[in-house]
């Protein structure tokens, strides 16, 4: 048997492609937008609301963190299971992520220095427009490079929908080979396509994490 | 409810082999992960090419393909060269390679964090490049390095879970056995997370204890957040961001390692 | 004091600079150096920042890489030599064997803090000169003595004060019983109340040794006290070279006259 067939490698690319951008990319894109607001929302939480609710928030965000996506998704499947898996598994991917992310918002929003608070009070703004005004826009810039790490992270989670019977471009792979016996190529294309995806992205933030250190 | 605990003391023995192979998993991942990221991330800082060119593509190569994806080619591929391998010796390779490729970025920015008069000092005193990095600079590198190497252990606790989808009977695995004896998914889940949860925090209270001790002998103060505080730390840079127990103080909220 | 001028029978400097060039990218730091140091020779290096003094000491070191021309120590070629005519880089084991007679101590003084005092002071006499860890100890503490820090030996490095860092560094690099002492700048980091005691000791070892020493410093008396022959650098290139009398009282470069002017 030959080890590699590019023949086959081109056959498989279709189907993996549409699964890629079918499941894959929808599920990173809906999920980091899910991730980036309630990892916002949580973080400002933390720091503006009272103790008896930021500590439950942060002690929920901390289980969450430090325990396996597949398991949270197996749980959510079973607990909810008249929803389908992709909205269930979207929902998931977005809050584990979440909790991720508002440690990064936390940083950065602890990174805006204490005079623009200050600034902002001898202005007499309100909290709220100060929040929105001064801080978060700053904050913002300075997170941009470690969200957008995170995200990529997110795309190489993307496989372990297939726990909850969504067909992503991995399992696609998969089933591919167990089709014509012949895993390599599928699971290989599936593979290169992650790097394609993940590495250029990768230098992309970079480049932008060092813009924005420079100014 | 007494069923529930009932049939939880009835799955004990396979609930205790599940925790078992979620161990051999993540304390196999660990090593395997530990010596290559010494491995890579000191070829990523070589001056020689030979060295350093290979070691940038494995490390970008296996952090840009999925866990799973490296997990089926162990488990898929190879036997189709003529390589079997178990089912837990794939999950140890995919862990080990996968989380080694992150953590050679963190050991490579550790021990460029090193002070450059370190280096030099040494130099001085004519010590060989090998004495150097293991007497002079990797103790000081540990220190730095250990949150970062922390997280990332905890992350390759939790991808362990994915050997659940090449039908290994881990903690997952048995949690959802669990599930179908007693009908409750609420509770059988409960059980598993909480179990991931303990043993991720152990290790998140082994690293502080390590990092503690690390830093004493540097002469340091002890790492800021205590002994049982969870810090976070950026994955692809490794980056530490501020502790999360400790109240404000942003320092090193980016890049500090680069 | 002269110094015991041993060249005359050996035929060979301690140092010698011989057309040495340093750039930093287009930057021209060292622009075609010729001097040399004799053996028991003291020389202080002057001259405004950046005019390359503490790059002289650093490749010396070999902890910059020379740009152009030649080192030699001890008449042997240091990090390149001449063959043919072609300038070829030595093996590495080669400058190791060069450079183990050659200590440096630091601005930042650059204690080892992985390592208690004694540690920091036996590490390369062990590991590098190959002695037994007795001889090496007790060694160490002879010379923490003689900086007045014997009680200190079992102490860690970053509970002393920096003068006492620094006096610790000082005899970290007497240990490996060096031919030539480098010395960058060793008091600028310290508290003004601290500089005193660095240079006691270094007046102390410059009495009692006949050690080669090449240094680059600010305090301008004791500059005066310990030297041989000062250099006043400016812009990669020395301006004026006299003995420190000459120097400090009637210096004949106007350039010299106004720097000493500015320090003093």
């Amino acid at each position: 048997m030959d080890w590699w067939s590019w023949d086959r490698a081109l056959e498989v690319l279709p189907e993996l492609l549409v699964a890629f951008v079918q499941v894959t990319l929808v599920a990173t894109v809906i999920g980091s937008v899910i991730a980036a607001v309630l990892g916002l929302i949580i973080a400002i939480t933390r720091r503006t609301a009272p103790a008896f609710i930021a500590r439950p928030v942060h002690a929920v965000m901390e289980f969450i963190r430090m325990t396996p996506i597949v398991i949270q998704l197996l749980f959510v499947f079973y607990t909810f299971n008249t929803v389908d898996g992709m909205t269930l598994g979207v929902i998931v991917l977005g809050v584990h992520y979440a909790s991720y992310m508002a440690e990064v918002y936390r940083s950065g929003i602890d990174a805006v220095p204490k005079g623009q608070w200050e600034a902002a009070t001898a202005l007499s703004m309100s909290p709220a427009r100060t929040w929105r005004k001064v801080v978060i826009p700053q904050a913002l810039r300075t997170t941009l490079p470690a969200l957008g790490t995170w995200v990529i992270s997110m795309l190489k989670d993307t496989p372990y929908l297939t726990v909850i019977f969504v067909v992503d471009m991995v399992r696609q792979a998969e089933n591919y080979g167990s089709r014509t016996f012949v895993y390599t190529e599928s699971i290989t294309m599936a593979g290169l396509i992650f790097l394609a995806a993940s590495y250029p992205t990768s230098v992309l933030l970079r480049r932008l994490e060092k813009r924005l250190a420079t100014y | 409810m007494s069923d529930n605990f009932d049939a939880l003391i009835a799955a004990l023995p396979d609930l205790r082999s599940g925790v078992f192979i979620t161990l051999q998993l993540t304390v196999g991942g660990v090593v395997l992960a530990f010596v290559i990221a010494i491995v890579l991330g000191l070829g990523a800082r070589s001056p020689r090419w030979p060295a350093r060119v290979p070691s940038r593509i494995l490390i970008e190569f296996f952090r840009g393909t999925s866990l799973l994806v490296q997990l089926f080619w162990f488990f898929y591929v190879m036997p189709l060269f003529g390589i079997k391998l178990d089912a837990l010796l794939c999950g140890v390779l995919a862990l080990g390679l996968n989380y080694g490729a992150y953590a050679a970025e963190v050991v490579r920015g550790a021990i460029n964090s090193v002070p450059k008069g370190q280096w030099e000092a040494a130099t001085a005193l004519s010590l060989s490049p090998v004495r150097k990095l293991r007497k002079i600079i990797w103790p000081q590198a540990w220190a730095i390095m250990i949150p970062s190497l922390a997280n990332l252990a905890v992350m390759l606790l939790k991808g362990t879970a994915v050997a659940y989808i090449i039908l290994m009977h881990d903690l997952t695995w048995e949690t959802d056995q669990l599930r179908q004896t007693t009908g409750n998914t609420f509770f059988a889940y409960g059980v598993g997370m909480i179990g991931y949860f303990l043993i991720a925090y152990l290790m998140v209270l082994g690293a502080n204890a390590l990092e503690r001790h690390a830093k004493r002998r540097l002469g340091q103060g002890p790492p800021k957040g205590g002994l049982f505080s969870v810090r976070i730390t950026d994955k692809a840079t490794a980056a530490p961001m501020p502790a999360a127990n400790a109240g404000g103080g942003g320092a090193g909220a980016g890049g500090g390692v680069v | 004091m002269p110094p015991t001028d041993s060249t005359a029978v050996t035929g060979q400097p301690a140092i010698r600079f011989e057309n040495v060039v340093k750039k930093f990218g287009d930057n021209t730091v060292l622009d075609d150096l010729n001097f040399d140091v004799r053996r028991g020779e003291r020389v202080t290096l002057i001259g405004p920042s950046g005019s390359g003094k503490t790059t002289i000491l650093r490749l010396v070191m070999t902890l910059e890489h020379l740009t152009g021309g030649y080192i030699y120590v001890d008449g042997e070629p240091l990090t390149h030599l001449e063959v043919n005519g072609r300038r070829v880089e030595r093996r590495p084991k080669d400058i190791a064997r060069s450079t183990q007679k050659i200590g440096m101590v630091f601005q930042q003084f650059n204690l080892f803090p992985n390592m208690s005092v004694l540690e920091n002071i036996t590490e390369a006499p062990v590991h590098v000169l190959g002695r037994s860890s007795e001889e090496a100890r007790t060694r160490g503490l002879e010379l923490l003595d003689m900086v007045g820090l014997a009680d200190k030996a079992e102490e860690h490095p970053t509970r002393l004060s920096g003068g006492q860092q620094q006096r610790v560094a000082i005899a970290r690099a007497l240990a490996m019983d060096p031919e030539i002492l480098l010395l960058d700048e060793v008091t600028s980091a310290l508290d003004p109340e601290l500089v005193g005691e660095v240079l006691g000791v270094l007046r102390d070892i410059a009495k009692s040794t006949d050690i080669t020493m090449l240094i680059v410093t600010h305090e301008m008396q004791f500059a005066q006290d310990v030297s041989h022959r000062v250099l006043m650098f400016d812009g990669g290139k020395i301006v004026e070279e006299a003995s420190p009398d000459v120097m400090f009282t009637s210096p004949t470069h106007e350039r010299t006259r106004s720097f000493l002017q500015a320090v003093l």
